[in-house]
C-alpha cells in the first residue's frame, strides 16, 4: 500500500511540477524580449508604510463567554427528583465544556433519564462519572529477581513526557529506588540537555547519546548501566510522535521490546497526556495503546483552566488508568491522580 | 485533521432530502449534525453556537437552489461562515518602516514556540529578510539550548543571556538593531492564562521591545479551554494573530475556530510538522475547502513550485509522458518531493484523496522514503534504465544490498512499471485525473487567490494560446535559500 501511495504523490507532485516547470519556461522567455519595467513585490511584500491591521474586537463573542461561565454554577443548584429537558442540557453543557466529549456526555445523560437524580443532579452526574473510574491505579516499581524494572514515557509532541520524568525521578528516588534515566529522544534539538538538568536535580543517574542516535540502544545503554550499578528502576523518555503515523509508532513499539529484554523489564509504559488536549487525546491513547501496551496515564498541565475531562471518555472505552496528575513545572508538581478530588473539580465551577 | 468534519458533512449531504425550500424542520436536523460535528472536533461551545446561529441566518427561507442538493446547499453555507471565522483573507505581513521589525511569540506549554520560532526566521529568510532570534524562555531547562541548535540549523543568529526575559528581549533588540538585523523573533517560556506571575512577565517583555506582531502560538489538539487561552493571552498582549501547529495530527483542529472566533483576530501561520519547513502562512478559504473535502490543491502547488527544481522537473515530465520514464527519473522526482516535507502532509493537501488514501498517507514517513530510495539506489545505472531486466536472482542481490525484502522489490517494481503503462497509455494528451480535478478548482477560484503558476494548471486542460502574464513575484520568494533540517524523520 505505502508504494502505491509514494508513486502515486511523486506522479502526481510531477505533473504539477511539470506544469509549473512550463510556465516557468514560458514566463522567461517574453521576459528576455521585454523585461517587465519594475517587479511587482511578491505577495507578502506589500509596501513598507502600510499601516499596521485595525484591532477589532468582538463584544457579543465576549458576552457569551462570561454566561457560560455560570454554567457550573446552575448544575450544583439542580435539585432531586426527575431530571427535566433544561436540567440535562446543563448538565450537557458542563461535561462539554470539560472535555468529556459526546459519547460519554450522551452516556450520563441517558443514565439520568433512566434513573433520574434521586440526591440532585451534581450527585448523579458526579456517581456517574466516579463509576467509570473504578479501577486499580497503582504503579509497579519491582522487577523480577535479578531484572531491572524499566518505565517508558511516551505521548505526542511537547505534553511534558521529560518533565514528568524529572518528578517521578524525584518521587522515586525519595521511595528508596536508584534510578537511571535514558535519554531517549534523540530527535529533538536539545533534548538530552533538558534532561540533563532534571538528572541533575533529582540525583538520578543519566544515559544519553548523541543527536540522531538509536532511541532502542540509548535505553539497552540505559538498562546495562542500571544493572552493572546495581540501580534498580530506568526510566526512558522518548521523542514525541504524531499517533497517527503507524512508522513512528513502530519505531516506538521497537524501544519498548529493546526496553523488555536482558536484564530489562518494562513494567510500567505511560502515556503522557496534557490535560489541554481536546477529543484527540482519546485517539491518541488508542494508538499508543496498540504500538506500546500502555498501562497508564499521567495527565499534565492541570494546573491549568483545562480539565481534562477527555480522560473519563478514554478510561470508558479503553480502560488505561489514569496514575499521576501533573500540576505544574516545578520537581515535586506531582500528585498520584485521584478520582474523586478529579470528578469534583470536572464539576466545579 | 478536519477530516472528521469533512465526512460528517458528506454524510450530511446524503441524508438530507427536502422538496422546494429548506424547512424548519430540515435545518434543524441538518444543523443538529453541524452541531456534533463541530463539537467532536473540539471547537468551543460559545463559539459552535454563534456558528449554528450564523448559519442559521443565511439559510433560513432560502429558496432550494436548482443545481444543490438540500444538503451541498448546507454545506455551502456552512463553508462560507467557515471562511468567515477562520479570517476571510490571509493577513499580509509588512515590514516596519524603522527595522528591525519585532515580532513575538506567546503561548502555553509545549504549544511549538521555539519550533515555530526557528521556523519563522526561515519563513523570512526565505522572504529575503536578515532574521535574528531571541532566546527569552530561561525557564525551561535547555530551552535556550534548543533555539540555538535550530538557529544554527537554518543559519540564523540567535542571542540569549543568563538574565531575565525582560532583559534578553531589550538587549537582543538593540542587538539586532546594531548588527542590522531586520526581523527579530523573541521566543519566550510557555505559561498559563491563569498564572498570574508569568502573564506579567511576557507584557513586560512586550512593553519593553513593542512588537510589531504577537502570535499566540496554539497546538491544533487543543480543547474547549483554547478560548480562555486565547481571551487572557489578547488581553494582556493584544495579540495580532494566531499561529495554529500540530496540523499534522489527525486532530480536527476546532480550537483554530474557537481561538479564532474569540480573539478575533486571523490565523496567520500553520505548521504541519517537525521538519522546519513544514510551516506556511495559514490560508483560510482553502482550509475551508479542505474542511469540505476539496483537498487544498492551492497549497501544494506553491510548496511544489517552492521546492522543486524546475529544469529537472520538466526533463522527467517529459520521460513520463512519453513512455521513458526510468527508476532514476523516479529517484530525482522523490528527492524533490521529500524537499516539501512530509509525505503524508502534501497527501492531505491532494484533491480527490479518499479517505483511505489519506489514513495511509499519513502514516508513511521519512523512512519508506528512504527504504525506496535504497532499493533504487541498489540497482545498477543499466537496471535503473530497463527494469524489465530485474530477474529473480537480480531482485534478491537488490534487496540484500538495500536491506530490505525480496517481496518490497517486488512491489516496487510493479508499482512502477504500472505507473509508466498508465502514463504512456495517457500518452502525451492531458494530465492524470487528479490534476484534472485541480484544474477544474483552479478555474473555479476567484483568479486573486489563484498563485502565480496555478493558472498554468487550468491552461493545460484548455489549451489556450495566451501565455500567462508575467507575475515576477516567484523570483523574489525563492531567495534566501532553502534550508536542510540536520536530520530527517
Ligand atoms: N508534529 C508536530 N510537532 C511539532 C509541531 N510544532 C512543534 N512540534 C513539536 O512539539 C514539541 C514542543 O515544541 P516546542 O517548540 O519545544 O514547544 P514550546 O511551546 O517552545 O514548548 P515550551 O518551551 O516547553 O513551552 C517538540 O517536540 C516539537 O518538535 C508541529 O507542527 N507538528
Ligand atoms: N504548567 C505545567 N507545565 C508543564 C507540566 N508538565 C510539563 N510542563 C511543561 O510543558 C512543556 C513541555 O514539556 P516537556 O517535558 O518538554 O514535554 P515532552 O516534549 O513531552 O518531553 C515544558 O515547558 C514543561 O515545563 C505541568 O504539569 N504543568
Ligand atoms: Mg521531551
Ligand atoms: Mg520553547
Amino acid at each position: 500500500m505505502s508504494t502505491v501511495i509514494i508513486i502515486l504523490v511523486v506522479v502526481a507532485l510531477l505533473a504539477i511540477g511539470a506544469t509549473v516547470a512550463t510556465v516557468v519556461v514560458r514566463r522567461r522567455r517574453p521576459a528576455l524580449v521585454a523585461p517587465p519595467p519594475v517587479a511587482p513585490l511578491p505577495e507578502v511584500l506589500v509596501p513598507e508604510e502600510a499601516p499596521r491591521p485595525e484591532l477589532r474586537d468582538e463584544p457579543a463573542m465576549r458576552a457569551r463567554l462570561g454566561a457560560s461561565r455560570g454554567v457550573f454554577d446552575r448544575l450544583r443548584g439542580l435539585g432531586a427528583g426527575d431530571v427535566g429537558e433544561d436540567d440535562l442540557a446543563t448538565v450537557e453543557e458542563v461535561l462539554l465544556r470539560s472535555d468529556v466529549g459526546l459519547a460519554t456526555t450522551e452516556a450520563v445523560l441517558d443514565s439520568l433519564r433512566r434513573d433520574g437524580a434521586p440526591e440532585g443532579v451534581a450527585t448523579a452526574v458526579r456517581g456517574v462519572l466516579r463509576a467509570s473510574l473504578d479501577r486499580p491505579r497503582d504503579v509497579v516499581e519491582v522487577a523480577d529477581e535479578g531484572r531491572v524494572a524499566v518505565w517508558l514515557f511516551v505521548g505526542v509532541n511537547g505534553v511534558g513526557k521529560t518533565t514528568t520524568i524529572g518528578k517521578l525521578a524525584r518521587r522515586e528516588g525519595e521511595r528508596g529506588h536508584r534510578v537511571v534515566i535514558a535519554a531517549g529522544d534523540t530527535f529533538r534539538a536539545a533534548a538530552a540537555d533538558q534532561l540533563a538538568l532534571w538528572a541533575d536535580r533529582t540525583g538520578a543517574d543519566l544515559v544519553r547519546a548523541h543527536e540522531g542516535a538509536d532511541p532502542g540502544s540509548v535505553v539497552h545503554d540505559a538498562v546495562g548501566r542500571a544493572a552493572a550499578r546495581g540501580a534498580d528502576l530506568v526510566f526512558a523518555d522518548t521523542a514525541g510522535r504524531r499517533a497517527n503515523s503507524s512508522n513512528l509508532l513502530d519505531e516506538l513499539a521497537k524501544v519498548r521490546r529493546v526496553a523488555d529484554r536482558g536484564p530489562g523489564q518494562v513494567l510500567e509504559t505511560l502515556l503522557v497526556l496534557d490535560a489541554t488536549t481536546g477529543q484527540n487525546a482519546l485517539s491518541q491513547a488508542r494508538e499508543f495503546l496498540a504500538a506500546a501496551q500502555v498501562s497508564g496515564i499521567v495527565l499534565t498541565k492541570l494546573d491549568g483552566t483545562a480539565r481534562g475531562g477527555v480522560v473519563v471518555a478514554i478510561e470508558r472505552e479503553l480502560g488505561i488508568p489514569v496514575k499521576f496528575v501533573g500540576v505544574g513545572e516545578g520537581v515535586d508538581d506531582l500528585l498520584p491522580f485521584d478520582p474523586d478530588e478529579f470528578v469534583d473539580a470536572l464539576l466545579r465551577a | 485533521m478536519f477530516d472528521a468534519l469533512t465526512d460528517r458533512f458528506e454524510r450530511l449531504s446524503a441524508s438530507l432530502r427536502s422538496r422546494g425550500r429548506l424547512s424548519e424542520a430540515d435545518l434543524d436536523e441538518a444543523l443538529r449534525d453541524v452541531r456534533s460535528a463541530l463539537i467532536e472536533a473540539d471547537v468551543e461551545l460559545s463559539v459552535v453556537r454563534a456558528f449554528l446561529d450564523a448559519v442559521r441566518d443565511r439559510l433560513r427561507g432560502q429558496a432550494l437552489s436548482q443545481s444543490l442538493t438540500p444538503g451541498q446547499q448546507v454545506i455551502k453555507a456552512v463553508h462560507a461562515q467557515l471562511i468567515d471565522i477562520l479570517g476571510g483573507s490571509a493577513l499580509k505581513i509588512t515590514y516596519a518602516p524603522r527595522p528591525p521589525t519585532v515580532v513575538l511569540l506567546a503561548g502555553l506549554q509545549g504549544a511549538g514556540k521555539t519550533t515555530t520560532a526557528a521556523k519563522l526566521a526561515r519563513w523570512f529568510a526565505q522572504q529575503g529578510r536578515h532574521p535574528m532570534l531571541v532566546a527569552a524562555d530561561l525557564q525551561r531547562p535547555a530551552a535556550v539550548e534548543q533555539l540555538r541548535v535550530l538557529g544554527a540549523s537554518i543559519g540564523v543568529d540567535v542571542f540569549s543571556e543568563p538574565t531575565t526575559p525582560v532583559e534578553v528581549a531589550r538587549r537582543g533588540l538593540e542587538t539586532a538593531q546594531r548588527i542590522g538585523r531586520d526581523v527579530v523573533i523573541v521566543d519566550t517560556a510557555g505559561r498559563l492564562a491563569v498564572d498570574e506571575a508569568l502573564m506579567d512577565e511576557v507584557a513586560q517583555v512586550s512593553a519593553a521591545i513593542a512588537p510589531h506582531y504577537t502570535f499566540l502560538v496554539i497546538d491544533a489538539v487543543t480543547g474547549q479551554d483554547a478560548v480562555h487561552t486565547a481571551r487572557a493571552f489578547h488581553d494582556r498582549l493584544e495579540l495580532t494573530g494566531l499561529i495554529v501547529t500540530k496540523l499534522d495530527y489527525d486532530a480536527r483542529g476546532g480550537a483554530v475556530l474557537s481561538a479564532r472566533g474569540v480573539v478575533g483576530r486571523p490565523v496567520v501561520f500553520a505548521a504541519t510538522g517537525e521538519k522546519i519547513e513544514d510551516f506556511d502562512l495559514f490560508h483560510p478559504d482553502r482550509m475551508a475547502s479542505r474542511i469540505l473535502g476539496m483537498g487544498d490543491a492551492l497549497t501544494l502547488i506553491e510548496q511544489a513550485e517552492r521546492a522543486m527544481d524546475p529544469e529537472v522537473v520538466a526533463e522527467s515530465a517529459g520521460r513520463l509522458m512519453s513512455g521513458t520514464f526510468t527508476l532514476d527519473d523516479f529517484l530525482a522526482q522523490l528527492n524533490q518531493v521529500r524537499k516539501m516535507g512530509s509525505l503524508g502532509g502534501l497527501m492531505r493537501l491532494m484533491p480527490g484523496m479518499t479517505k483511505e488514501m489519506r489514513t495511509a498517507a499519513s502514516s508513511i514517513d521519512e523512512r519508506q522514503l528512504g527504504q525506496v530510495e535504497a532499493i533504487i539506489r541498489s540497482m545498477t545505472p543499466r537496471e535503473r534504465r530497463e527494469p524489465a531486466l530485474i530477474d529473480g536472482s537480480r531482485r534478491a542481490r537488490i534487496a540484500r544490498g538495500s536491506g530490505t525484502t525480496v517481496p518490497a522489490v517486488n512491489q516496487l517494481l510493479k508499482q512502477f512499471t504500472e505507473m509508466r503503462k498508465m502514463m504512456r497509455s495517457m500518452g502525451s494528451g492531458g494530465l492524470p485525473p487528479q490534476m484534472g480535478r485541480m484544474a477544474q478548482l483552479a478555474a473555479r477560484a476567484r483568479p486573486q487567490d489563484l498563485p502565480p503558476g496555478f493558472e498554468a494548471l487550468a491552461d493545460a486542460t484548455r489549451p489556450a494560446p495566451s501565455a500567462p502574464a508575467p507575475r515576477g513575484a516567484r523570483g523574489k520568494k525563492k531567495k534566501g535559500g532553502r534550508v536542510t533540517p540536520p536530520k530527517g524523520r
